[in-house]
């Protein structure tokens, strides 16, 4: 158990061998991911910064390749691995929800070097949720406000600090560099524990979607009658893939300035017409519907028929930024009845 | 007692049951309100039963006119690239219409890629829409739950909070600014056309920037857009952006960088703005529609002001007056592309 | 490994295939001995080809394995990289990224069957490195039966193999062009026709298809009419692909990633599926 002070004091130790993260505020009032400074600590207000912590994996864009632009050079155009190496990152304020996503995220990215190196590169120290928000259900989706998937560290908030849960052999030497801290009093095991039994509740009941939803016929899903209706509101935009914390997917593209060149990966969303279009003009999802259906079957049906498990850790992003309020929630509830 | 956004619903219901009924449209684009409070859902209703789910309240945001191409040609019959058009008079759509969509209407029949022929419009005289994230800054970005309107306040509610809000103190930007809040064409109303609106200070906003040094004008900018995730909700919720392929997806040529490089964005935002030159009617469905809380809006505005200052027209306001940029008059002054007080500037 | 990062390569050679100049087949040699000496495919992959500067984009492999020390791929010029692709010259550097995706079973499930292979344009590329494998190995196959067919004779690939293909005895070749040209002798018609004609057998067979969406469509019918089942036969699906690792989204069909898990899928497997290709 640290004091509010005992944390502080800890961050800055830590700044000298990692770069600190957490949810901040801007001047607009919206908070998102941000450095935090000297003697900052993270911003507790329920629920999830705007953005997803995918950033830190998945960062908007990765440098893949890089190479010399200038022709007549022995090493022109011919592509390496990036050199540069950024200092280990600390990302403390995560809810469990975004922790979790970065475990979900590692199933397609298996083979990925640069996920895995930013797996290796950026520690987690959660904070446990003590109450859910009316957008948050990761509840139906296999998490809990208290989940310590993908985390290395979990923190409880008590009233007059935090209590540490290692969670990885990592976050256990980190903890343990924290000295002895204060030993938790009864009244704060209490209020751990009452977080750990009430937070739960105060989130829409634990549903085992996952299993149910592989059960259903993929093309009755697929057919089912109100994809339309839905899609008749969607304005295509990529609000929701671009702040969802499990949706991974990218483009790839080239670029040269000035003799150097780089090969980057970016996000793409597949509710964009041309995420599917083929050089011959032909697109296998020209029209909306098929796209706003692609991106709920995605998560829904075909990743839970790879992997197990939804791609959707119930954060409650994009229902809460949806600017047409597509409700993934509704989606779900359509998809059990079909 | 009922409110006037309670009246205005109840009648937009009957005057939509009744087109559906009579089969005078064969769909109605309104809003029904969905899980959230304060985000409306654009809604599309089909069968008479459907226009129940209609709604009409301070949040309806999202500009209509954007969903009515795609809509228009979903309902012609199916044919093949050089098949002959359809005989006969082709299915309506109707459609609600304050002031400022109205007149992207009237834009969008000008540029042809709607038909008034093939609309039955309700007008609605705006009071002016209110601002989400406005409201989510008064109470320090809580989850609110409920959100009860009167016809002058807000009531807003959610675990630990409830606040009463003055509904003035919240309306969007665009609205507050708004000196045409009728309906140009329409083939109902819903209410009295109240006329223009006397504002003194219609262009504050952009007047306050242009007061700026000119590096001062260019941080503002690039903090402006900095947060800029590029969704593309701002170009997807605005009824001028129909291009097939947008100039930031092209790759042949490829225009501007994909990620969010700071120059990237700043093409980007500038682009979309001068695109919307002399054709947008400030509805600020882009404003509401980013997820950021960028002020998008205030570029376009900007261009509304030099189009009227240069031109002294207004996009839409009559199918009659030619959009500004895409006319030419022959005696049009040599010098119209730098103005004198440009020019002055420059020194 | 990287599986992002190219395999140095150099252009050999280069042939114009069709008269439209739209196609060409470039030969590619690996730069490095060790990365030459360990590639190994299966004909039916794909490899992405690297230009730096310009992008990647993935391309059949129209080499057969048994053709070694070199790799083939014949090109359409359609989008930014197969454009820059076609400008370049013998000698030029080039990235190459795989071999990716399953192939065609032609070790497992094909080995003792008669093959019936059905292409139309320049889909023809990997059924060209499949033949090229089989008739490697002809003791492995009973009949091999070709159909290929393209707009005219200009525009078929490979014409100086389709000329000894044809000489061959233990091999079945139908080469059609869709309408009557000058100095052409040989069959006329669309593909789906003269594969109506044929009327290959589906005694202990197998058919690979590779062609437009509506060439395999017309095929199916008159095949279905002599009694052949979608387990039968073979497609190769071309959606859009980026990483072609099965990460980055773009290709899939439904929970299928056509980079990873295709790009060659039975028929039955495809019915089962959304229409996304």
């Amino acid at each position: 158990m640290l004091d509010k002070a005992g944390f502080e004091d800890w961050l800055r130790e830590l700044a000298g061998q990692f770069e600190i993260f957490g949810p901040k505020a801007n001047d607009r009032g919206i908070v998102n991911w941000q450095k935090l400074n000297e003697g900052e600590l993270p911003d507790e207000r329920p629920g999830v910064p705007k953005g997803s912590i995918k950033t830190f994996f998945f960062p908007q864009p990765e440098t893949l390749l890089e190479f010399s632009a200038r022709p007549g050079t022995e090493d022109a155009f011919i592509p390496h691995e990036p050199g540069t190496e950024h200092k280990p990152r600390l990302v403390v304020g995560v809810r469990p929800c975004d922790a979790r996503s970065v475990v979900l995220n590692a199933m397609p990215y298996e083979d990925d070097p640069y996920f895995h190196k930013n797996r290796q590169n950026v520690v987690l120290i959660g904070l446990a949720c003590r109450q859910g928000c009316s957008t948050c259900f990761c509840t139906w989706t296999g998490g809990s406000p208290v989940g310590t998937e993908g985390l290395d560290i979990l923190a409880y908030p008590v009233s007059r600090g935090y209590v540490l849960e290692p969670v990885t052999e990592r976050g256990a030497s980190l903890v343990e560099s924290a000295g002895p801290g204060n030993d938790a009093t009864g009244a704060e095991l209490k209020e751990l524990e009452e977080i750990r039994s009430k937070a739960p509740s105060s989130l829409p009941e634990t549903m085992e979607l996952a299993p149910r939803l592989r059960e259903k016929g993929l093309m009755d899903l697929y057919n089912a009658p109100f994809w339309q209706q839905l899609s008749d509101s969607c304005i295509n935009c990529g609000t929701c893939t671009f702040l969802c914390p499990t949706c991974y997917c990218f483009d790839i593209q080239d670029e040269t300035l000035r003799g150097k060149g780089r090969r980057i990966r970016y996000w793409d969303s597949c509710m964009f017409p041309l995420f599917t279009l083929h050089a011959s003009g032909h697109n296998p999802r020209g029209e909306k519907v098929k796209r706003v259906r692609n991106r709920f079957m995605h998560k829904l049906k075909y990743f839970p028929e790879r992997f197990g498990p939804l791609s959707c850790v119930g954060c409650g992003r994009c229902v809460r930024d949806c600017p047409v309020n597509i409700d993934i929630r509704q989606v779900i509830n359509e998809l059990l009845a079909t | 007692m009922t409110t006037a956004n309670e009246r205005i619903t109840q009648e937009l219901r009957q005057r939509a049951r009744q087109l559906l009924e009579s089969g005078q449209v064969a769909a109605f684009v309104g809003y029904t309100s969905g899980s959230m409070p304060m985000v409306m859902q654009p809604f599309v209703a089909r069968t008479p039963e459907e226009t129940d789910r209609l709604e009409w309240n301070s949040f309806c945001v999202l500009n209509l006119a954007n969903y009515l191409p795609a809509l228009l040609k979903s309902l012609e019959p199916p044919r093949r690239p050089g098949d002959p058009p359809p005989e006969g008079p082709l299915p309506k759509v109707g459609v609600v219409a304050t002031g400022c969509w109205s007149r992207n209407m009237v834009v969008q029949i000008q540029e042809n890629q709607v038909q008034r022929e093939r609309l039955v419009i309700i007008g609605i005289s705006s009071r002016g829409m209110v601002d989400r994230k406005k409201v989510l800054g008064l109470v320090g970005h809580a989850d609110v739950t409920s959100v009860k309107e009167d016809d002058n306040s807000l009531l807003v509610k959610g675990p630990g909070l409830e606040q009463e809000i003055n509904r003035w103190d919240v309306i969007r930007d665009n609205c507050a600014c708004c000196v045409h809040p009728d309906p140009v064409i329409f083939d109902h109303m819903i209410g009295d056309l109240k006329g223009e609106r006397k504002l003194g200070e219609r262009f504050k906003q952009v007047e306050e920037i242009e007061n700026m040094s000119v590096q001062a004008r260019w941080e503002w900018f690039t903090s402006e857009i900095d947060s800029c995730i590029r969704c593309y909700a701002c170009r997807n919720a605005c009824p001028l952006c129909y291009c097939p392929t947008c100039f930031v997806d092209d790759s042949r040529p490829q225009w501007v960088g994909k990620s969010i490089e700071p120059v990237d964005t700043a093409i980007f935002h500038i682009i979309r703005a001068y695109h919307c030159a002399g054709r947008c009617t400030d509805c600020g469905s882009c404003e509401s529609a980013c997820p950021m809380g960028i002020r998008m809006r205030i570029l376009t505005k900007k261009l509304q002001k030099d189009v009227l200052e240069l031109y002294g027209t207004e996009a839409g306001m009559s199918l009659d007056t030619p959009l500004p940029l895409s006319t030419y008059k022959l005696d049009d002054p040599q010098d119209f592309v730098l103005t004198e007080s440009l020019k002055g500037e420059k020194k | 490994m990287n599986p992002y990062l190219p395999y140095p390569a150099r252009i050999d050679d280069i042939v114009i295939e069709t008269e439209d100049g739209n196609l060409k087949t470039f030969r590619l040699v690996l730069e490095k001995k060790d990365e030459r000496d360990s590639w190994n495919h299966v004909p039916g992959q794909f490899a992405m080809l690297s230009i730096a500067g310009k992008g990647e984009i993935p391309i059949g492999i129209a080499s057969s394995p048994t053709e070694q020390g070199h790799l083939l791929f014949t090109v359409n010029r359609a989008g930014v990289v197969t454009t820059a692709l076609h400008k370049m010259n013998v000698g030029e550097p080039i990235g190459v990224r795989g071999p990716l995706g399953n192939g065609f079973p032609v070790d497992t499930e094909l080995k003792g069957k008669n093959i019936v292979i059905i292409a139309g344009g320049f889909a023809f590329t990997t059924l060209r490195a499949t033949l090229i494998y089989m008739l490697e190995n002809r003791a492995d196959y009973g009949n091999i039966t070709v159909v290929y067919g393209a707009r005219t004779p200009g525009m078929l690939l490979y014409k100086d193999e389709l000329k000894q293909w044809q000489e061959r005895d233990d091999l079945d070749v139908h080469i059609t062009v869709d309408r009557e040209a000058p100095g052409w002798t040989g069959l006329v018609g669309f593909v789906p026709t003269i594969a109506g004609q044929v009327k290959p057998s589906p005694e202990n067979a197998a058919a690979l298809i590779c062609g437009p969406p509506i060439m395999i469509k017309f095929t199916m019918p008159p095949l279905e009419e002599v009694g052949w089942t979608d387990d039968q036969v073979y497609l190769s699906l071309e959606n859009r692909m980026k990483c072609g690792l099965g990460v980055c989204g773009h290709c899939n069909v439904g929970p299928v990633y056509v980079c990873k898990d295709g790009p060659v899928f039975t028929r039955a497997q495809v019915q089962k599926l959304p229409v996304e290709f």
